[in-house]
């Protein structure tokens, strides 16, 4: 808390000529030392800690690999390709820098997820939550830009699907597209303008992540109970040793994780259409994003209707930003004054069924639109022959096995010659993934709304009066549930 | 130094002076930024090399019947198709009424030198106009359910035509600028 006493008292001789002009040993005392915080901090409070550590180690191995990387539609893949065979330790870095990303996303996925469940977005910390939208986005926007790099087919088509999207927003669409671009198509000017602002956004991250600490100092950390501190002697601890130590120890298990990818399954997060050269004129036959996305990517492809004016691209262009843009408002549509979702019995469920939709539309994510959700649900193919009679439009189904193909073949042999028959087999109709997607989405906008209802009709769980009170309390509980087992 | 104090004290401060030399010194570093903004916003814009290269002369009489050949210009796909009569007159058969973006065969052709359509040949763009995504034609051996296009990305369905019959795209694939500059060159430019 930015209210608390400096409690800083310099001892040398240096240090209070220092003090004087720069009390910068000050500043990381009262900051990082003896800032105080809540006793109760669980570990889910820890990826703040770990995603420090996350954005250090991408800016120094991104900083490396940019050394021996160039940023050139010729050169691209091979300068890759010869950081993991030729350069020393190359390949360590690089799949440092690439599972880096992944690991980054997951652990800001929980960031975020245990902020929605202690309401930590809610008042005083309405502009913290605000400054972690911000930099979630500048995060995405990072990992689009460097997915790019290495110029393999999903870097190009990948990012051909992403910058399509601005061009579907109408009137300036076209001309917005072609100036990303810089010219009318991804060629080797979007390569270096991607790199370089591959290379300056992470700065821009490191500098909103300060505004982001400056935010949570200025009211002090939430807890698990989302009670404030009353008394700072009771209520909170000093963060060193206590969450030093703790986020430490959670940092060390995080780079374990990270280090079983790294060396073990350095590949498993990623596509093996990555390993392939970009090529224009071949699209993969399925294009995704990497796993981070792709929520956001089933949300896109879920809008596959017209909403008047409106034509389905944009719309489908319209709902993924704002799936995000929705969490810029949060603090204001969640109508509850109670922040823990610890005493909110109904928007507690509803909390962790949207955990689900999230995990639920990023399965959809990677699949195929057109797939079928339940493969065993799926029917069998149809066999359909088009044809043309009197100038209007006919078809003719035929169902079974070789018998049906047959039955067709002679059915198109027997029609006139202008008939100009076809044949094809058609997947009988299904529970696509297509339409699950799009439940899926309404759901996703449907839990912000709910949290609006949900804050203003339901009785929530009798809070604990302080954070102190409420660690007696579970103290006390598994103590009396001990002693008879003794 | 005590004179000096005492003297700007006695002295009236111009508030109308002080605005104007607040507003006219804004005003210049806001101008300055403006111009730099111009070249900073500008200099993402394609420059004059990649304007340049946005035509290509190309010799159809090389692509086999029944198949396409495709190029870039650009940076950019394009479809050069050799239809064959049956996948002609399927795309000449069509109920234009039923189509998602209307548009007749010959609509989607241009005339060579002599004024005639060259219905065998058909050149589109090889973008999806989904979002992007290159589509599968004969070449791959994949080309739908009408026998045109298949786009594996999101499931758009051309015709042979390359008119949309099917899947989110809006609108059929775009046919470019083109002009028959011999009987078996085309020039095809962005």
């Amino acid at each position: 808390m930015s209210g608390h006493e400096s409690s800083y008292t310099p001892n040398t001789g240096f240090e209070k000529w220092l003090d004087k002009r720069l009390p910068i040993i000050r500043f990381a005392n009262d900051t990082a030392i003896t800032f105080p915080t809540p006793k109760n901090l669980n570990y889910w409070y820890t990826f703040g800690g770990i995603l420090a550590i996350c954005l250090v180690v991408q800016i120094l191995t991104g900083v490396i690999l940019a050394m021996h990387y160039e940023p050139n539609v010729n050169g691209a893949f091979a300068s890759v390709e010869r950081i993991m065979r030729d350069v020393p330790f190359g390949w360590l870095l690089r799949y440092i820098h690439s599972n880096g990303a992944s690991m980054f996303f997951f652990a800001v996925y929980i960031h975020m997820f245990r902020g929605l469940y202690y309401g930590s977005y809610k008042a005083p910390r309405e502009i913290l939550w605000i400054l972690g939208c911000v930099i979630f986005l500048l995060m995405i926007a990072t990992a689009f830009l460097g997915y790019m790099l290495p110029w393999g087919q999903m870097s190009y088509h990948g990012a051909n699907v992403i910058t399509s999207l601005f061009g579907a927003i109408p009137l300036i669409g076209e001309s917005l597209q072609t100036w990303i671009l810089g010219g009318p198509s991804i060629g080797n000017q979007t390569l270096q303008r991607f790199f370089s602002l591959h290379y300056l956004l992470p700065f821009m991250i490191a500098a909103v992540v300060i505004l982001h600490i400056w935010a949570l100092h200025v009211p002090g950390n939430n807890n698990p109970t989302g009670v404030e501190v009353q008394d700072v002697e009771k209520d909170t601890v000093p963060f060193h040793p206590y969450y030093t130590i703790k986020d430490g120890f959670a940092i060390v298990l995080y780079l374990i994780l990270f280090a079983a990818f790294v060396f073990y399954a350095p590949n498993a997060l990623g596509h093996a259409d990555q390993a392939i050269e970009a090529n224009p004129l071949v699209t993969p036959a399925h294009i995704v994003p990497e796993w981070y996305m792709l929520p956001f990517y089933a949300i896109l492809r879920a809008i596959t209707f017209d909403l008047g004016p409106i034509p389905a691209k944009l719309l489908g262009v319209i709902f993924m930003f704002a799936a995000i843009a929705i969490l810029f408002v949060l603090p204001w549509l969640d109508t509850s004054k109670v922040k823990s979702m610890r005493y909110r019995p109904v928007a507690r469920q509803f909390f962790f069924g949207f955990v689900v939709v999230c995990l639920l539309l990023g399965w959809c994510g990677a699949k195929a639109p057109d797939a079928a959700v339940i493969p065993a649900l799926q029917g069998e193919k149809v066999l359909v022959v088009s044809y043309t009679e009197n100038g209007q439009e006919a078809t003719s189904e035929y169902k079974g096995g070789g018998e049906a193909y047959l039955d067709a073949k002679r059915f198109m042999e027997s029609l006139p010659e202008d008939a100009n028959p076809s044949l094809a087999a058609v997947a009988a109709p299904t529970f696509q993934f297509a339409q699950l997607s799009l439940i899926l989405t309404i759901c996703y906008f449907g839990f912000f709304f709910m949290l609006f209802f949900i804050g203003l009709s339901e009785k929530p769980k009798e809070l604990p009066e302080s954070i102190h009170k409420s660690v007696l309390k579970r103290h006390k509980a598994s103590t009396a549930t001990a002693v008879p087992a003794e | 130094m005590t004179d000096q104090t005492a003297h700007s004290h006695d002295e009236a401060v111009d508030e109308d002076r002080r605005n104007f030399i607040h507003i006219a010194t804004g005003a210049v570093a806001f101008g300055g930024a403006a111009c730099f903004a111009i070249a900073a916003v500008d200099q993402w814009n394609p420059a004059a090399d990649t304007r340049a290269a946005s035509a290509l002369d190309v010799d159809i009489s090389k692509v086999p019947l029944g198949s396409e050949i495709r190029v870039l210009i650009g940076g950019k796909p394009f479809f050069i198709r050799h239809r064959t009569p049956a996948e002609i007159t399927a795309a000449e058969n069509v109920n234009i009424a039923t189509l998602r973006d209307p548009q007749t065969d010959d609509e989607r052709l241009r005339p060579m030198q002599d004024g005639k359509l060259n219905r065998a040949i058909l050149i589109t763009s090889g973008a999806c106009t989904h979002l992007g995504c290159v589509p599968v034609g004969p070449a791959q051996g994949n080309t739908g359910e009408y026998g045109g296009w298949y786009c594996p990305c999101h499931g758009s369905q051309y015709d042979t035509s390359g008119r949309i019959r099917k899947g989110p795209a809006p609108s059929n694939l775009p046919v470019p600028n083109y002009t028959y500059v011999s009987a078996t060159v085309v020039n095809i430019s962005l």
